[in-house]
């Protein structure tokens, strides 16, 4: 059972913490709408230094462009689509 | 980043599909710590030469090639085109092309939605379909500002989108790698597979370039 | 803290779209990583890491596979493989060896990096 589902909207995590991560900072904090699962991955954050651990699941998130940028240039329908990991992920 | 680069990088080869020649000299320390390693590692039984000759060998018989077609395949039988959207890896394994340890998501250019690709985190890049990623990819300047000014990015590729089209980057964040499946160009009901295939470039199937005659 | 491999979004002039092909030993070292990745010793996430760890000056200062390359040295000391000691006599022992059959020819600034 996983905890979004397609269309869920959520908000990456403003956190900044030490180590290996693979939530890019430019998303961090943002609004965005769950698009699909891909599946429970390995964590990086752990795996980075030859650790193990439970699985994370990962989605893929779309943020539009211009919640992103205030002063974005091109069209409104424009997008960025990320892969991120469960753990960074919360309900809006 | 080859533009900031203090060596001499005019060593390149006329044939990138002949037998790789060594170097003529050694110019950086990088060059003989990796030397240095390699040496160490096959001393202590870690690794064999055999072993490294073997990965650049396979190395070099990826091709941009291979995803053309998987294009190919795409844009000729629905039936492939639905399974590719759904499982990446399994419509590229069919192909002889296996993808072993990421998950490849292909996404479909359309007449109102364009898809393009990038790492911001470091150069993820379909490499068991494609080959090695083209230098610009892994530059600062690309994944820096292909996800805040893609349609100028873009532009600089000599790809011009319409308003009307919609944008999707693709930021390879983690363990998906993914194919853009670019759109068919028009006027070619009459060709086959095979060349079909030879109209698709690496930069369609990264997302910066239009196939002539794709819709804007 | 911003990785330094964290570079989405930063300003930055145009893209270089001119291609480049690989040198002898560029290839090499691609083969050299997948060969010790083979191997269970250094995985896609380990060289991120590694790379990150050598810090927003190597971005800029270092291409691509001398980024590679120092990442490996690194990885095999942390893992335990090599130490630091083997490679530093080894890195002075191939110096020797290109200088005596004329294959040196180090770039300026070069040769300061050497143990």
């Amino acid at each position: 059972m996983t905890r979004f589902e397609p269309g869920a909207k959520v908000r990456v995590r403003e956190d900044c913490p030490p180590g290996h991560i693979r939530t890019p900072v430019y998303l961090r904090g943002k609004p965005g709408v769950v698009q699909r699962y891909f599946g429970a991955f390995g964590n990086p954050e752990r795996l980075a230094y030859n650790l193990t651990g439970p699985k994370k699941d990962l989605y893929k998130v779309r943020f539009r462009a211009a919640d992103l940028w205030p002063d974005y240039q091109g069209s409104q329908k424009d997008v960025i689509e990320a892969d991120l990991y469960d753990h960074w992920l919360e309900t809006i | 980043m080859s533009g900031h680069h203090h060596h001499d990088h005019d060593h390149d080869h006329d044939h990138p599909h002949a037998p790789p020649q060594p170097d003529d000299k050694v110019h950086s320390y990088h060059q003989i710590l990796s030397i240095a390693l390699k040496e160490l590692l096959i001393e202590k039984g870690v690794i064999t030469a055999a072993e490294v000759r073997q990965f650049i060998e396979k190395r070099d018989s990826i091709t941009p090639a291979n995803g053309a077609k998987v294009v190919a395949r795409a844009w000729l039988d629905p039936a492939y085109r639905a399974r590719l959207l759904e499982d990446g890896n399994a419509a590229a394994a069919e192909l002889g092309f296996p993808i072993t340890g990421t998950k490849l998501v292909a996404v479909e250019n359309t007449s109102d939605t364009h898809n393009v690709v990038v790492c911001t985190l470091c150069s993820c890049y379909p490499r068991d379909l494609l080959g090695l990623p083209p230098a610009w990819y892994k530059s600062r300047a690309y994944r820096a500002r292909v996800v805040r000014e893609p349609r100028a990015v873009l532009r600089e590729f000599g790809t011009e989108l319409s308003d009307d089209v919609a944008l999707r980057v693709h930021d390879s964040t983690a363990d998906i790698r993914f194919l853009v499946l670019p759109q068919r160009p028009v006027g070619t009901d009459a060709l086959d597979e095979e060349a079909l295939a030879a109209l698709v470039t690496r930069d369609s199937m990264i997302g910066v370039a239009l196939l002539d005659g794709g819709a804007r | 803290m911003r990785s330094p491999q964290d570079i989405g979004g930063l300003p930055e002039g145009p893209v270089d779209p001119s291609e480049h092909t690989l040198n002898f030993w560029e290839k090499q070292a691609d083969g050299l990583r997948a060969a010790v990745g083979s191997k269970g010793l250094m995985s896609s996430h380990e060289s991120r890491r590694a790379i990150e760890s050598l810090g927003h000056d190597a971005m800029g200062r270092l291409t691509y596979y001398e980024r590679w390359t120092a990442a490996l040295s690194l990885q095999m000391v942390e893992r335990g493989v090599l130490t630091q000691d083997e490679i530093d006599a080894k890195v002075a022992q191939v110096r020797q060896r290109l200088v005596e059959t004329g294959e040196l020819e180090l770039s300026a600034g070069e040769a300061e990096k050497l143990p």
